[in-house]
């Protein structure tokens, strides 16, 4: 039984590094922690006195999985502060850069890092022993994305192509054609993936107090723009984010940990996604779901990864839908008329919703950046999520319980690398 | 090779302050990953495996700046259990992106961006590892090119050198026939004073390159200066352009103070 205190010092199959502890005494738990040991970056106080066209570039490095919704949050960040909006032609390849992103973040979270934990396996590479097949089509699928991202922008990590005012360059539209075999036939795996993702065999959790916070767009499933939907306040302005969520500095981590302004913790990505923005998927992912029966309200946060499945589906459609329309006319930039300003973006991150803040003096530089990640909002969440767990955890052995906490972290598909570099709490608009 | 005849060669895999940009190269190598495996044992890789074999191992692959007192506790110790140790990337080999706060008060830096400063424990500096540990190769790159790093292992494994580009960003760009950005466009451009290796991807994609590989060893900056500097489209882009993803590399320290010692005058 596992009566005694749970300690896992370095999580495996994360982004980044981090640990978790479960103080336990006399078999009632007396502390559930997330620790964050990833060393502090310090990246909003160095973007201070940068030039705005290089932020995107420097928030990138924040990290190596999801550089794109980084670029893209500060990019649209930095548009609105100078009062810029792109042509749609603009707005579409982004969409299809991060779409890209998803495939790749997605495929290598549901067959490589969660995935394992629900096959029993420590590893992609034992999965690999017993069933190669399946980790060959994973690495293909996750290939499709990471090469559609080289098409467009480069390379998949640190894309080069992407800036304020919109794109350096339009790629050849040739190049973009050339993905369409593989990212037809990723669009096959997905659902598959979609069919093998509802029969897994999860551990039973529900939580009823989920707070699901996302972005929101009604034409569109919510990834690059448009207002914040939380389940329990309805659509808010991005410029109104900043009033119901905020950061608290915790001893046990490098990150800030996000709660609502009423103290709570609250949810991000693909779940709060998939429930708060399922009547906008696309028809190809939405019936990939039904036909597997899988819909809104999911509140099992081990079942984050169906959601994954079924946002991969939508990633492969739209990618293919994206190229089978893009025929670029026009420059692919604007040139920027620097003034003064503020703005602010949010946008979906493979992991959630990953919100910018930036004020620009009059030559174009950084005053002042606020940047809070996905897996920072998720941090108090996570062990919220632990605490509705312990009553079934301590029936376990004490192997068992470990692999199953640490499964629930997994399930968050947490970046640790994103979530330690953060700023005060102070919050000036409220 | 291999500590015992019988058994594959073993590699760990570490990461120290970064993005996991250069880790995940490895899992990104989507068609040679499953061959990878099969002639070495992963034996120390947390983010692909919960499985830890115990060292010592026969190669290390570190990822990330040294940038806190536990990391050069932590660095000293792997390069007691790592026959041949790897730099991975540019924030091993430079400081990385983050060696951009070396260019600042640290204190003034933890105030802004942290609640409770008396909770971090930084070094006044984001290093890179040979600051602190014999580094056997290193690989530059932000994120490094994944086919360098299966170069890198492949020539070890063979007991040769690995073949790594030794010469500019200039001569890949001309290989692949693009125009020079700054020549034709007037665009500051870091590509003479960069070690090959990305692919000339900004200049291919009509931006100047912005130096992730690192300054090539033969780099003659003191003669490139004058071209970036009269190339420059705001003022203070020069500097900037050197100070982003590699600017903790001697190198371009000095040619960052070089430039903003002859703005003084």
């Amino acid at each position: 039984m596992a009566k005694e205190t749970i300690h896992v010092p370095a999580l495996a199959r994360v982004e980044g590094e981090g640990g978790l502890y479960i103080g336990v005494k006399d078999g009632k738990v007396e502390e559930i922690k997330v620790n964050i040991y990833e060393p502090p970056r310090f990246f909003e106080g160095f973007l201070r006195g940068r030039f705005l066209q290089d932020v995107p570039d420097i928030t990138a490095r924040i990290c190596g999985i999801c550089p794109v919704a980084y670029q893209f949050s500060s990019i649209r960040a930095m548009e609105k502060a100078l009062g810029i909006t792109v042509p749609p032609q603009v707005t579409a390849l982004r969409k299809l850069l991060y779409y890209a992103e998803w495939i790749e973040s997605h495929v290598l979270h549901i067959y490589m890092l969660q995935g394992p934990d629900l096959t029993g396996h420590e590893s992609a590479i034992t999965l690999a022993a017993d069933a190669p097949e399946v980790v060959a089509n994973a690495l293909r699928a996750k290939k499709a994305g990471n090469d559609t991202m080289s098409a467009i922008a480069g390379r998949s990590v640190h894309p080069v192509n992407a800036c304020v005012g919109g794109w350096y360059r339009w790629p050849e539209k040739t190049k973009l054609e050339a993905m369409l075999p593989e990212l037809r036939w990723g669009l096959e795996f997905a659902k598959e993936t979609v069919r093998w993702a509802v029969n897994l065999d999860y551990p039973e959790l529900q939580i009823e107090d989920y707070e699901f916070v996302a972005v929101h767009n009604e034409n569109e499933y919510g990834i690059l723009e448009g207002d914040i939907i939380s389940s329990i306040h309805g659509v808010l302005a991005e410029e109104d984010y900043e009033k119901y969520y905020a950061e608290k500095h915790v001893q046990h981590s490098n990150a800030l940990h996000s709660y609502t302004k009423d103290g709570a913790p609250y949810m991000v990505g693909p779940l709060a996604r998939f429930n708060m923005n399922f009547d906008q998927l696309g028809e190809v992912a939405k019936q990939a779901a039904l036909d597997n029966g899988a819909k809104p309200e999911i509140t099992n946060p081990y079942k984050q990864l169906i959601a994954r499945a079924v946002e991969t589906v939508q990633a492969f459609d739209m990618c293919i839908q994206l190229i089978e329309a893009y025929n670029p006319t026009g420059p692919s930039y604007q040139p920027l008329v620097l003034a003064k300003g503020n703005g602010c973006a949010a946008s979906e991150a493979p992991r959630g919703l990953l919100f910018h803040r930036y004020e620009i003096d009059e030559n174009g530089l950084v005053e002042f950046a606020r940047i809070v990640p996905p897996t920072a909002q998720n941090l108090a969440r996570m062990e919220a999520d632990l605490s509705k767990m312990m009553p079934q955890v301590l029936e376990m052995p004490h192997d068992e319980a470990t692999l199953t906490c640490e499964h629930l972290l997994r399930a968050y598909d947490p970046c640790i690398s994103c979530a330690t570099h953060f700023l005060t709490l102070t919050v000036e608009e409220v | 090779m291999a500590n015992k005849k019988s058994k594959k060669p073993t590699i760990a895999v570490y990461k120290f302050s970064s993005c996991d940009g250069c880790q995940l190269g490895i899992l990104n190598l989507e068609d040679e990953l499953l061959d990878l495996v099969g002639v070495v044992e992963i034996a120390h890789f947390l983010e692909a495996r919960r499985q830890v074999l115990p060292g010592p191992y026969d190669i290390g692959l570190v990822e990330g700046s040294v940038s806190t007192p536990e990391e050069v506790q932590r660095i000293k110790e792997i390069r007691h259990s790592c026959g041949i140790l790897i730099a991975l990337g540019t924030c091993a080999t430079a400081g990385g992106v983050q060696g951009l706060r070396n260019f600042e008060d640290l204190e003034e830096l933890i105030n802004i961006v942290y609640e409770h400063p008396e909770f971090i424990d930084s070094l006044p500096n984001s290093t890179r590892v040979a600051d602190h540990v014999k580094v056997d190769y290193e690989l530059w790159g932000c994120p490094v090119n994944k086919y360098q790093v299966v170069e890198a292992l492949v020539a070890i494994l063979q007991n040769r050198r690995p073949n790594l580009p030794q010469y500019s960003l200039c001569l890949e760009c001309k290989r692949l026939g693009n125009p020079c950005v700054t020549v034709a466009y007037g665009m500051p451009c870091l590509g003479p004073i960069v070690r090959a290796g990305c692919g000339a991807l900004c200049p291919s994609n009509g931006r100047g390159c912005y130096g992730c590989f690192g300054p090539m060893d033969t780099a003659e900056v003191d003669a490139f200066i004058p071209v970036l500097k009269s190339h420059q489209r705001y003022p203070g882009e020069a500097v900037r352009l050197l100070r982003t993803i590699s600017g903790y590399a001697p190198a371009f320290v000095d040619a960052a103070e070089l430039i903003l010692a002859q703005e003084e005058e």
